[in-house]
């Protein structure tokens, strides 16, 4: 079924409601181009996603998906996974959900390495709320609820993996769209949780970080000879802040995957209609 | 009133108070008796401590009472804090040798013995065994054949080497002898035994045992008291049919890993405390609106925020009934044994499974960490049924599909039931939403569809009361115009309290109910008795509310909310004082 498979197939009949020109069009398209590219079809791929723009992606997509609350994509992917890993499980979120309202589960899911892909559409602002400033916003970009700009330097969600055991760390354009597929699928087809922030653009609400700015900005790590198995050159692009860059910045080919290293790779949601077979034996530990 | 015997271990944290006491409950449970057991964490006055309490006898035991026989009191503190329970002749064994045990004065009526614990475990082969001398000292006192304890011994240390079991026997016979030797005493204590098998294990575990019976695959879970033996209990074990136990960052997550799990189809079960409860609500509504069976287990402490974390109450029934924004479909079931969390823990998975609803199983302190003996038939595995609901494979899939060929996971359907389908399901593939869905689950703000799926998830429970027995528990005699009403733990002590108010006549009716929402139709019992009194351990009266509103009628209550459970013989006086007051009332 799979070589039959072609990207629309993960399109749902649904109309995107999002701005026109929106980034996250593009990350959606790469997003589905992978899927198909790495032999998936809807019927075995899970996606999950908050609340935001971002949030709204489920509907956008035809598979089976769960659309929760805000910042909590990543538990809910964790548990799919870990309770069917012959899924394709894909959590999709934005700035806010996930390096804000979700921060903590976001630390959390790059330890924990659980064999999924995290794609973070990253606008440096809070598009569905109208413009505020979000935890990637440059200290001085002014937004209704920060005049002068937040004054606090923006999160470097890319260190933040880095720092908490990543061992797929990746970032891309969503206009550059085949890179971005081909970074998104690299993502999946890697053993472990596969991170990648997505530049996405909103084109409403932030006129600092827009298609322009990337355009001319973005440096690919692919015509740099950059090697990605090398934690310090990893570290060194990751930590320039004079630069914005597109590519896969880390990969840990030794990263055990969560199910791997605690033995869970059986589908478990199969039961029998009673208890298991030897299931007095647990009450009898109790004598 | 069972002929019952009362005991206790009592020292500071890390006297190793715990396991001691649960080596002579199982080496009581082991010689047929009954035992229920619980325990003393902090203090009355300020400092460490603690101890483990049994009450014992060949009949059932299923309460504590205000009453010690004997005492083995490790600090002069575990003697004050339990003067009130000890009595004429009751027995505490010390070792006298212990520098804050020198001088310590043993009331006239009371038994003591001085037995020199430490230096007699150190002529078996280690101080260590201390509390060991002590166990044989108090089978001395209680004339209990030691080869029980040999028994208990063996299962602790079984695994660390015979060496460690014979010289822990040796020390328990040390402090036989030296009692029987040095005290010339008459001790009226005979705890005999008998040819019955039992288990002893508490709440917590009841609950895992039963998640496990159930098919619960996946757990995942926060560590808060009183809720984290449930975790403890799955680990190691749920592996064995093919499971898994995730320790969670937080509340947050615990819940959402466990709401994936369910949606990718696996049983799945998260277990917290009231505090936790809070942090999960944000995450409730999402299970109900998206109709994922989950089971939630809030194993009740003292509260508001930390309150007192090592404390009884029954203080979460508003949280769990009304918690959460907007209006959330969901059951409520609070088992009020032992053996009843297992069984409730069975029905709860098969509930949310057969209505795609949130269950909260909730417990409490007291039923969390009390140990009790059952006959292990209580626990026949052959008797749990697994019922999936309308979960629908490959075949089944057709009938659900629109005309665009799209599963509809939130069909509005005659009894307010839709199907599920799990992912991997070829041609199921659908996605759902906290946002308000169509039947295709997608998002609609459409007046008329927002209505009809209202509507339809209402329906379902009330299906569910249609379909399924929402019944309560009785005892005492029917007829009485006394009637009392409990609901989770309280319903032990009420049960042995009947037997205290028999002593003055006292008739009485009690109710214990087990399901909060939906929950058995009560009106009709509560006008036909004279007094009505609700027994629960809070102060506002939660489910005495409940009950007015139910029957238009005011009751009478007894609240306890100091942190401690009821006790029979004590809510035994609380039940005549209230009714000798609605009696004067009525004069």
């Amino acid at each position: 079924m799979s070589s039959q498979v072609r990207f629309t197939d993960f399109k749902s009949d649904k109309q995107p409601t999002w701005c026109p020109g929106c980034g996250d069009f593009g990350t959606m398209n790469g997003m589905m181009k992978a899927l198909a590219n790495t032999g998936n079809d809807p019927d075995n791929t899970f996606v999950v996603a908050g609340i935001g723009c971002s949030g709204k992606i489920g509907t956008y997509m035809h598979s089976y998906a769960l659309h929760g609350v805000h910042g909590r994509a990543l538990p809910v992917g964790a548990g799919v996974k870990l309770a069917n890993p012959e899924l394709e499980v894909m959590v999709a979120g934005g700035d806010g959900d996930g390096y804000s309202i979700g921060a903590g589960h976001f630390i959390h899911a790059v330890r924990r390495n659980v064999n999924m892909t995290y794609v973070v559409m990253d606008n440096r602002i809070y598009g569905l709320t109208k413009g505020q400033a979000s935890p990637t916003s440059r200290d001085d970009f002014e937004t209704s609820t920060s005049p002068q700009g937040p004054k606090q330097p923006p999160v470097n969600p890319l260190a933040l993996a880095l720092a908490s055991g990543a061992s797929f760390i990746a970032q891309s354009f969503s206009s550059d769209a085949l890179r971005h597929a081909e970074i998104v699928q690299e993502a999946i087809e890697h053993d472990g949780f596969g991170f990648v922030n997505v530049f996405s653009p909103c084109v409403t609400f932030n006129d600092v970080d827009t298609y322009d700015y990337f355009r001319d900005s973005l440096v690919d790590l692919k015509e740099e000879g950059h090697d990605e198995t090398d934690y310090e050159a990893a570290k060194k692009v990751i930590l320039d802040s004079e630069k914005e860059y597109q590519g896969v910045m880390y990969r840990d080919e030794n990263a055990v995957p969560y199910g791997e290293a605690h033995g869970v790779t059986e589908n478990m949601t199969e039961i029998g209609d009673g208890a298991p077979e030897d299931a007095m034996d647990l009450v009898r530990e109790f004598y | 009133m069972p002929a019952d015997f009362n005991w206790a271990i009592g020292g500071e944290a890390g006297d190793g108070i715990d396991s001691t006491g649960k080596i002579f409950a199982q080496a009581l449970s082991r010689a047929g008796r009954h035992v229920f057991t619980s325990k003393d964490f902090a203090s009355r006055i300020r400092g460490g401590y603690t101890a483990y309490k049994i009450r014992t006898s060949v009949d059932q035991v299923q309460s504590v009472v205000d009453r010690l026989d004997v005492l083995i009191a490790l600090t002069p503190r575990t003697i004050e804090e339990n003067l009130d329970e000890l009595h004429d002749g009751s027995v505490i064994i010390y070792d006298g040798d212990r520098t804050t045990m020198q001088g310590v004065e043993i009331p006239d009526e009371m038994v003591g013995l001085d037995v020199p614990l430490k230096s007699l475990a150190e002529d078996a082969g280690g101080a260590i065994m201390r509390n060991v001398v002590a166990l044989g000292a108090a089978c001395e006192v209680t004339n209990f054949p030691i080869e029980n304890l040999d028994s208990a011994l063996q299962k602790r240390f079984g695994n660390k080497g015979q060496k460690l079991v014979d010289n822990n026997k040796d020390a328990a016979r040390l402090g036989r002898d030296y009692v029987g030797d040095e005290y010339d005493h008459e001790f009226n204590f005979n705890l005999e035994t008998t040819e019955n098998d039992y288990v002893l294990l508490n709440g917590d575990e009841a609950i895992g045992m039963g998640a496990l019976a159930a098919g619960c695959r996946f757990y995942s879970g926060y560590p808060i008291t009183p809720a984290t033996n449930v975790m403890e209990y799955l680990v190691g074990r749920i592996e064995r049919y093919g499971g898994h136990v995730v320790q969670a960052e937080d509340e947050l997550s615990a819940i959402n890993m466990a709401l994936g799990a369910a949606r990718a189809g696996a049983r799945s079960m998260t277990a917290t405390s009231g505090p936790g409860i809070d942090l999960m609500t944000e995450t409730f509504g999402l299970i109900a609106t998206s109709e994922t069976p989950l089971v939630i287990v809030d194993v009740m402490r003292s509260g508001p925020s930390t309150g007192m974390p090592t404390k009884q109450e029954q203080g979460d029934l508003n949280q769990m009934l009304y918690g959460g924004h907007g209006e959330i479909p969901r059951f409520v079931i609070t088992p009020t044994s032992i053996d009843e969390c297992f069984w409730k823990t069975v029905e709860a998975f098969n509930l949310a499974e057969k209505y795609n609803i949130p269950v909260y199983l909730a417990a409490d302190l007291a039923l969390a960490v009390t140990e009790q003996t059952y006959p292990p038939e209580a626990f026949d595995m052959d008797q749990v049924e697994i019922d999936r609901g309308k979960l629908v494979d490959e075949d089944e899939i057709d009938e659900w599909l629109d005309e665009s060929e799209h599963f509809r996971t939130h069909a509005l359907t005659e009894d307010g039931i839709s199907p599920r389908a799990k992912p991997g399901t070829a041609g199921g593939a659908h996605m759902s939403t906290g946002l308000e869905h169509d039947e295709l689950g997608r998002r609609t703000e459409d007046t008329g569809m927002r209505v009809e799926q209202v509507d339809k998830r209402n329906r379902k429970v009330e299906t569910a009361i249609e379909r399924e027995s929402f019944d309560y528990r009785e005892f005492g005699n029917p007829d009485s115009d006394n009637l009392v009403i409990s609901w989770g733990s309280n319903e032990g002590a009420l049960v042995e309290a009947l037997d205290f108010l028999a002593e003055d006549d006292l008739d009485v009716h009690v109710i214990s109910v087990p399901y909060i929402f939906p929950r058995p139709d009560l009106s009709e019992e509560i006008n036909a008795a004279e007094n009505v009194i609700v027994v629960e351990c809070n102060n506002t009266g939660q489910f005495a509310n409940i009950l007015e509103h139910d029957s238009l009628r005011r009751v009478q209550r007894i609240n306890k909310y100091n942190g401690v459970r009821f006790k029979a013989d004590e809510l035994a006086e609380d039940i005549k004082e209230t009714l000798a007051e609605t009696a004067e009332v009525h004069q």
